[in-house]
C-alpha cells in the first residue's frame, strides 16, 4: 500500500502550494502517472480520499492522466510502446531496453481561486 | 499506542530504536526517538539546502474557472532529494551501503548474520534493520557484535529515505564502512523508494517458485544483485534454477545472480567477494 505514502506527498506538495499561492479553495490537481510507474491508479484515488481529510483540498477533484509507456532498445535502437514490464523490444526481441516515457508520477498543476 | 513509552503513534508515524548492550532483551528501557507526519494545516516552511525552487508558473484563463498554477513535481520528490542527501553522506565517508529487499522468509536476516560473521569480510559492517514491529531481528544483529539499530515502520509497509537518514544519525557508521540496511520484507512497496543506497540486492528463496521475479517486476527491475538462496534445499524441490533466471532476466537485462545457501554456506563465498569488490 505504498499508494498511500505517494498520496500524502502529493496532497503536500498541492497544499503547499496552494498556500504560496494564497488560494481560498483549489477547484483541481492534476497528476501524471505512467503506466510503468509501479502505481495502481484505483488505489491512489482510494488513498487520495483520506489523505485529503482535514485538508485545503478536501473538495477538490483530481485528475489522474495515464501516461503511456515508451522505450527504447539498447541493441537495435527501434523506439516502441511496451504493454507490461516484461515486454521486449518489438523489432529485435532484446530485452535490453531503457523506457523513457511512463515512470512518471508527478504533480502537474492545481487550479485554485 | 507505542508499545515502548505509551505514547500515541499515529498513522504513519515511525519509531527507531537503538539497541544496547546492556538492555537488548527489555523494550522498555530502549533508547528511542518517534517521529510523527506533521499536520499539513499548520503553518511551516522545509528548507532544502542543495537545490533552489522554482517559482510556480501561474497561468490566466479568463474564459475558465480559477487560476491554474503549473507545479511539475515529482510525487516523490522528497524522498529523492532525501535520498540523494545520504547518498552524499554515504560517499563523503566512503561507506557502501547495500539495501537488502525480499519477501518474508527468504532469508534476509540469516544471509546477514553470516555476512558478518564471514572472515572473508575486511570491512567493519553496522546496520540498519526495517520491520514492521519488533525488534527481534535487530537483537539478533546484536548478538553478533556489531552495531545495529532497528526502524519499526508502524503502519508503514517500506523504509524511506528520510527514516534511513534518522537511524544513520543514530547509528553514525563509521568512514570506510559497509552498511547493510535491511527493508521490510515486502516484494512490492520498497521498490518504488529509494534510501540513497550504493546498491539494491534482492534476495529470493528457492521455496518461493520461480515465477517471483514476473509476479513482482518492479523489485526485480530495480535492484542490481539477486541472491538465490536456500539452494541446499534444491534435491527435495521441483524447483527450475534455470528458469527463475531467465524470469529475472527478462525484467532486469543487467541483473546479477549469485546462488548460495546461508545454511551451509555454499556459494557464500561468492557473495562476500562481490561486496569486497564493491567496496573501495
Amino acid at each position: 500500500m505504498h499508494e498511500f505514502s505517494i498520496a500524502l506527498d502529493i496532497v503536500e506538495i498541492a497544499v503547499e502550494t496552494a498556500k504560496a499561492n494564497n488560494a481560498k479553495t483549489v477547484n483541481e490537481v492534476e497528476i501524471d502517472v505512467g503506466e510503468m510507474s509501479g502505481v495502481i491508479y484505483e488505489a491512489l484515488e482510494f488513498a487520495l480520499q483520506s489523505a485529503i481529510k482535514g485538508t485545503i483540498l478536501e473538495n477538490s477533484k483530481f485528475r489522474l492522466n495515464r501516461i503511456k509507456a515508451k522505450a527504447i532498445c539498447n541493441k537495435c535502437k527501434h523506439d516502441f510502446e511496451p504493454t507490461d514490464v516484461m515486454s521486449v523490444c518489438t523489432s529485435c526481441g532484446s530485452s535490453d531496453i531503457s523506457l523513457v516515457r511512463g515512470k512518471e508520477m508527478k504533480v502537474k498543476s492545481i487550479n485554485i481561486d | 499506542m507505542c508499545d515502548t513509552c505509551g505514547c500515541n503513534d499515529n498513522n504513519s508515524g515511525y519509531t527507531i530504536l537503538k539497541i544496547q548492550d546492556h538492555d537488548h532483551h527489555n523494550e522498555d528501557h530502549q533508547e528511542h526517538d518517534h517521529n510523527h507526519p506533521h499536520n499539513h494545516d499548520h503553518h511551516h516552511s522545509h528548507p532544502h539546502p542543495g537545490h533552489e525552487h522554482q517559482p510556480e508558473h501561474i497561468h490566466q484563463h479568463p474564459e475558465s474557472r480559477g487560476r491554474i498554477i503549473e507545479i511539475e513535481k515529482d510525487a516523490l520528490q522528497k524522498n529523492n532529494l532525501m535520498a540523494q542527501r545520504n547518498r552524499g553522506y554515504f560517499d563523503a565517508k566512503n561507506i557502501l551501503a547495500v539495501n537488502l529487499v525480499s519477501s518474508p522468509g527468504s532469508g534476509k536476516t540469516t544471509i546477514l548474520e553470516k555476512t558478518i560473521l564471514s572472515k572473508d569480510l575486511k570491512k567493519k559492517v553496522t546496520v540498519i534493520e526495517g520491520d514492521q514491529q519488533t525488534i527481534s531481528d535487530a537483537t539478533r544483529i546484536h548478538a553478533t557484535g556489531v552495531q545495529v539499530i532497528q526502524i519499526n515502520t508502524g503502519n508503514g509497509c517500506h523504509l524511506d529515505a528520510l527514516m534511513v537518514h534518522s537511524a544513520c544519525k543514530e547509528l553514525n557508521p563509521p568512514e570506510n564502512s559497509l552498511l547493510m540496511i535491511e527493508n521490510v520484507g515486502n516484494l512490492i512497496c520498497p521498490a518504488m523508494f529509494d534510501l540513497g543506497e550504493s546498491f539494491r540486492v534482492v534476495i529470493v528463496s528457492v521455496t518461493e517458485g520461480e515465477d517471483k521475479p514476473l509476479k513482482y517486476p518492479y523489485m526485480f527491475q530495480t535492484s542490481d544483485v539477486c541472491l538465490i538462496n536456500k539452494i541446499d534445499l534444491l534435491p527435495h524441490l521441483d524447483f527450475d534454477l534455470e528458469r527463475l533466471k531467465s524470469n529475472a532476466a527478462r525484467i532486469n537485462h543487467h541483473i546479477e545472480f549469485i546462488d548460495l545457501s546461508a545454511k551451509t554456506g555454499e556459494g557464500f563465498g561468492k557473495w562476500t567477494d562481490w561486496l569486497e569488490s564493491k567496496c573501495c
